[in-house]
C-alpha cells in the first residue's frame, strides 16, 4: 500500500454549524452541521448538539473535503533553506490541503529505501498534514538504471517519477512501465523532449519572438506525451501525466482516454490563469517548467479540467531561494510556489467569472488527485477521518510575502488581491490551520 | 486581475524629476524619436567645430558596464559622454568582481554607491537593465540585453537612413540574416514601424522566429525579396549565441550561397547597412561592404551623435517618458 506520513497529535472534537457542505463525490451540496468526534466525522445533520465540543460557525462558508496536492517540492533533503517538511506542510495546511505528495528530485534523490525511510521518519515527526513520497524512476534521476522499485514500494512510495527532468531514453521508460507493474504504483511523467526545449526559457510564440527570449515549443511536451501514452498502451499500464501545459498534449490525452488507455493528468493554477503574455513583465516568478503557454493552451487546459480529461489540480509548488530568483529572467531557475494560493487563485480566476463550477474545482483539488494515485479520497461521510476545509468565498485577501508559511517567496501572486479564503483546515482529524 | 509589477520603483518616493531610462524602443513615442534625432543633428553640427567638447554634462558621471564584448558601442558611448564633458568610467565583466562570481545585483549596488547619473549596460540577459534600474538611482541606457533590444543602435540606424534619404516614412527596409539571435533586428523592426517604414525579414527558416510577424513586419526565406527594398540591412550570423548541434543552417558555406548579400543580388541605388562587426565573405560580400552605396561607416559616425543625444536627453528635462517598470495585464 502507498503510505502517507503525518505527525501524531491529539485529534479534534468540534461541530461546524450551518456551512454549505459540498462533497461532489458523495453527492452532497446542502447546508448541514458536521460533528467531529476525536478526529472522525461522527454525525451529519441539522441543529446538532455541541455536547461540549467546540462550535465553529460556518454560516456563509463552504465546508468541503480538504485538498490533495499531487505535486509538491519539499526540497528536503538537501535544500532545507528553501523548504522543510515542517514549513511545506504548514504552507499546505494554510492552503486547505490535508495531503501532499512530495517529488523525489532532492539532494540526494529519493532513489533508495534508506533515503525514503529517513524522510518518512522525519515526516512522522514534523508533518502538519499527510505527506506521501514519490520515488525516482532511475537511480539519481540520471536516466540510466532503474531504481529498486519493489523495495521502494514496500517502504511506502506512492509512485515513481523522475520529475524535474524527463525520462529521455525510450527504452528506459518502457522498462520502467514493465517493471513497475509488480508494485501497483503509477508512473508519473514530466513530459519534455530536452532536445526541443534546449535553450528555451519561455513558450515559443509571438511574445518570445518579440522579447528575444529562447523559445520552448509546445511540441517539446506533446511529443513526449504521445510517446509515453503509446508505451503505456503497449504495456497496458496506467500513466499519470504531470503539469500539462500545451493544447496538443490535451488533445493526445483525450484521444488516448477515448481508446481506453488508463491515463490521468494534472494541471497547475499558473497554467490555468496566466499565459506567455505575463512574461513581458520579465518577473522571474512567472518562469516555470513547463513554461506558460498561449491563451489557446490555457483555454484547452481549462476545458479539459472542466470535463475531467484532466482530473487533478497540482501546484507544482517549487520553492526557490530569493537570491536565486533575484536575477534576470533567463538566468533564473524554473518554478514557483503555490500551496498557499492555489484555491484562491482558481476561485478568483475560474469560479468567480463563471468558467468553472465550485464543486468541479473542489473535486479536481481533492478526490481527483487522490484517485490518480489510488489513495483514499477525503470525504464528508460518517465514519470517515476528518479531512475538511472551511472556505469563505466572500472574503478577499492580499497576497504578501510576510504572510507565507513557506520558506520561499517565489509566488507569481505577490501583491495581488484574491477572492476566496481558506478559513480552516482539518487534516487527519487535527485542526492544522485557522486563519 | 490587476497589474503585475516587476520593478518596485513605484514603492519608492518619486525622484525629482522623474527618473527616465532607455531600455527598449517600445519606451519611446514617435515624438521622442524625432526629438532625439533632431538633438543628434545639432550635435553633429557642433562636432564640425574646431573645439568639439561641449560643457553640457560637466560634473555628471556616466558609467559603462559591459558584460559582453563591444568595440563600437562601448567606444562611442565613452566618447559621447566625454564630448559632453561628463566624467566616465568603464567596467568590463572580465577582470572585475564578476569573475569572482559577484551577481549583477551586487555589482550594480556597488556601482550605484558612486552615484552615477547614467549607467550604460550591456548584458547577455533580457531584464538586466530593469534589475539595475531597481537597485540603483541611475538612469539606465540599454546597450544590448541578450537577444532583446539595442535601442541606441536602432536610433543611429534611423538617423543614418534619415540623413541618406531625407525621410523614413514610406521606405522599405529588408533585414537579412540571423533574426532569431538579433537584438538589433528587434529594435529596428519596432523603430522602423514607429516611423512608418515597411520591414521585410529575410533569412533561413530556423532563424526567422515563429510569430515575429506580430511585431508588424513581413517574413520570407527568399533572398530575391531584397531587390524590392530601399535599404538592405545585413545581420551577422551570431555563432556565439548558437548552441552546438542546433543546426540552424547546414553550413556557413550554404548560408552564404543562399543568403549572402552580393552585388548581383542588389540593384543600383539600394543602400546597404550593417551594425557590425562584419564577417566579410559570409553574410556580406566584400564588394558590397566597400561599395559607395554602403552606409556602414556613416552608421558608426551616427552612433556618436545619437548616443550624445540620448545622454543629453536623459539628463535634461526632455519629455522622453521612459519607465523601468513594465505593467502587464495577466489573462
Amino acid at each position: 500500500m502507498p503510505k502517507l506520513f503525518v505527525k501524531d497529535a491529539p485529534k479534534e472534537s468540534l461541530v461546524v454549524r450551518g456551512a454549505r457542505v459540498v462533497d461532489p463525490v458523495e453527492g452532497i451540496d446542502t447546508q448541514l452541521d458536521v460533528k467531529i468526534d476525536s478526529g472522525t466525522i461522527a454525525e451529519l445533520g441539522s441543529s446538532l448538539p455541541a455536547n461540549g465540543h467546540r462550535v465553529v460557525d460556518g454560516a456563509g462558508l463552504v465546508l468541503a473535503p480538504a485538498f490533495v496536492d499531487p505535486h509538491v517540492h519539499l526540497r528536503t533533503p538537501g535544500r532545507e533553506d528553501e523548504e522543510t517538511i515542517a514549513s511545506g506542510t504548514q504552507a499546505a495546511a494554510a492552503g486547505g490541503y490535508c495531503a501532499i505528495l512530495a517529488m523525489p528530485n532532492t539532494e540526494p534523490v529519493v532513489d533508495s529505501a534508506a533515503v525514503l525511510g529517513a524522510l518518512a521518519e522525519q515526516a512522522r515527526a514534523d508533518a502538519e498534514v499527510s505527506v506521501g513520497f514519490l520515488a525516482a524512476i532511475s537511480k539519481g534521476q540520471a536516466g540510466a538504471e532503474l531504481t529498486e522499485m519493489g523495495e521502494l514500494a514496500d517502504e511506502g512510495a506512492v509512485g515513481f517519477t523522475d520529475d524535474g527532468r524527463p525520462v529521455v531514453a525510450t527504452a528506459l521508460m518502457w522498462r520502467a512501465l514493465q517493471y513497475s507493474s509488480i508494485t501497483d504504483r503509477p508512473l508519473a511523467v514530466h513530459c519534455e523532449d530536452p532536445t526541443l526545449s534546449r535553450g528555451g526559457h519561455m513558450h515559443e510564440g509571438a511574445v518570445s519572438a518579440e522579447l528575444g527570449i529562447g523559445g520552448w515549443p509546445s511540441i517539446a511536451e506533446s511529443v513526449m506525451v504521445e510517446r509515453d501514452l503509446a508505451l503505456a498502451e503497449y504495456e497496458g499500464r496506467p500513466l499519470h501525466l504531470m503539469h500539462l501545459s500545451a493544447h496538443e498534449s490535451v488533445d493526445a490525452l483525450r484521444r488516448a482516454q477515448a481508446e481506453g488507455i488508463s491515463a490521468t493528468a494534472e494541471v497547475t493554477p499558473h497554467h490555468l490563469v496566466l499565459t506567455d503574455e505575463a512574461v513581458r513583465s520579465l518577473d522571474p516568478n512567472v518562469k516555470m517548467n513547463p513554461p506558460l503557454g498561449s491563451d489557446h493552451d490555457r483555454q484547452a487546459l481549462i476545458e479539459a479540467l472542466r470535463v475531467g480529461t484532466i482530473s487533478c489540480v497540482a501546484t507544482d509548488h517549487a520553492p526557490h531561494a530569493r537570491h536565486e530568483k533575484d536575477v534576470p529572467f533567463e538566468a533564473a531557475p524554473f518554478g514557483v510556489t503555490g500551496l498557499e494560493t492555489a484555491f484562491s487563485a482558481l476561485y478568483t480566476h475560474l469560479v468567480e467569472p463563471g468558467v468553472l463550477e465550485l464543486p468541479t474545482l473542489l473535486e479536481r483539488m481533492s478526490a481527483g488527485p487522490a484517485r490518480a494515485y489510488g489513495l483514499e479520497a477525503p470525504r464528508v461521510a460518517v465514519g470517515a477521518q476528518a479531512n475538511l476545509v472551511l472556505l469563505d468565498p466572500g472574503a478577499s485577501w492580499r497576497v504578501t510575502e510576510d504572510a507565507f508559511r513557506s520558506r520561499s517567496m517565489n509566488s507569481w501572486l505577490i501583491g495581488e488581491t484574491l477572492q476566496g479564503r481558506v478559513c480552516a483546515t482539518i487534516a487527519a482529524g487535527r485542526l492544522v490551520h485557522e486563519g | 486581475m490587476g497589474d503585475l509589477h516587476v520593478m518596485r520603483d513605484d514603492l519608492r518616493p518619486p525622484d525629482p524629476p522623474a527618473r527616465r531610462h532607455l531600455i527598449s524602443i517600445t519606451d519611446l513615442t514617435r515624438e521622442d524619436v524625432e526629438r532625439l534625432l533632431g538633438t543628434a543633428r545639432s550635435f553633429e553640427r557642433s562636432l564640425e567645430r574646431e573645439m568639439k567638447k561641449l560643457p553640457t554634462l560637466r560634473g555628471r558621471l556616466v558609467v559603462n558596464v559591459f558584460y559582453e564584448s563591444s568595440t563600437r558601442t562601448s567606444s562611442s558611448f565613452e566618447l559621447a559622454a566625454k564630448r559632453l564633458s561628463a566624467d566616465t568610467m568603464s567596467i568590463k565583466a572580465s577582470g572585475s568582481a564578476v569573475d569572482k562570481g559577484e551577481s549583477l545585483k551586487d555589482t550594480a549596488i556597488t556601482l550605484g554607491a558612486y552615484d552615477p547619473d547614467v549607467i550604460v549596460l550591456r548584458h547577455p540577459h533580457i531584464g538586466a537593465p530593469q534589475l539595475v534600474a531597481r537597485v540603483t538611482e541611475a538612469r539606465i541606457v540599454n546597450a544590448g540585453d541578450g537577444k532583446h533590444q539595442h535601442p541606441t543602435q536602432a536610433l543611429l540606424d534611423l538617423y543614418t537612413i534619415q540623413e541618406s534619404f531625407g525621410r523614413i516614412e514610406g521606405l522599405h527596409v529588408a533585414i537579412v540574416g540571423d533574426i532569431l539571435h538579433s537584438r538589433v533586428a528587434r529594435s529596428n523592426i519596432q523603430a522602423l514601424a514607429l516611423l512608418g517604414a515597411r520591414v521585410t525579414l529575410v533569412g533561413p527558416p530556423p532563424l526567422l522566429p515563429r510569430g515575429i510577424e506580430a511585431m508588424g513586419c513581413e517574413t520570407t526565406t527568399d533572398i530575391e525579396a531584397i531587390g524590392a527594398a530601399d535599404v538592405v540591412y545585413i545581420l551577422r550570423m551570431q555563432q556565439e549565441r548558437m548552441q552546438e548541434g542546433a543546426n540552424y543552417v547546414p553550413s556557413l558555406r550554404e548560408y552564404t550561397a543562399r543568403w549572402g548579400v552580393t552585388p548581383e543580388r542588389l540593384r543600383p541605388g539600394q543602400k546597404v547597412m550593417h551594425p557590425g562587426p562584419m564577417n566579410r565573405g559570409v553574410e556580406i560580400d566584400p564588394r558590397v561592404a566597400d561599395a559607395g552605396d554602403a552606409l556602414i561607416e556613416t552608421q558608426v559616425r551616427a552612433g556618436l551623435v545619437v548616443r550624445m543625444a540620448v545622454l543629453y536627453d536623459l539628463l535634461t528635462t526632455g519629455p522622453a517618458a521612459v519607465k523601468a517598470e513594465l505593467p502587464v495585464k495577466v489573462a
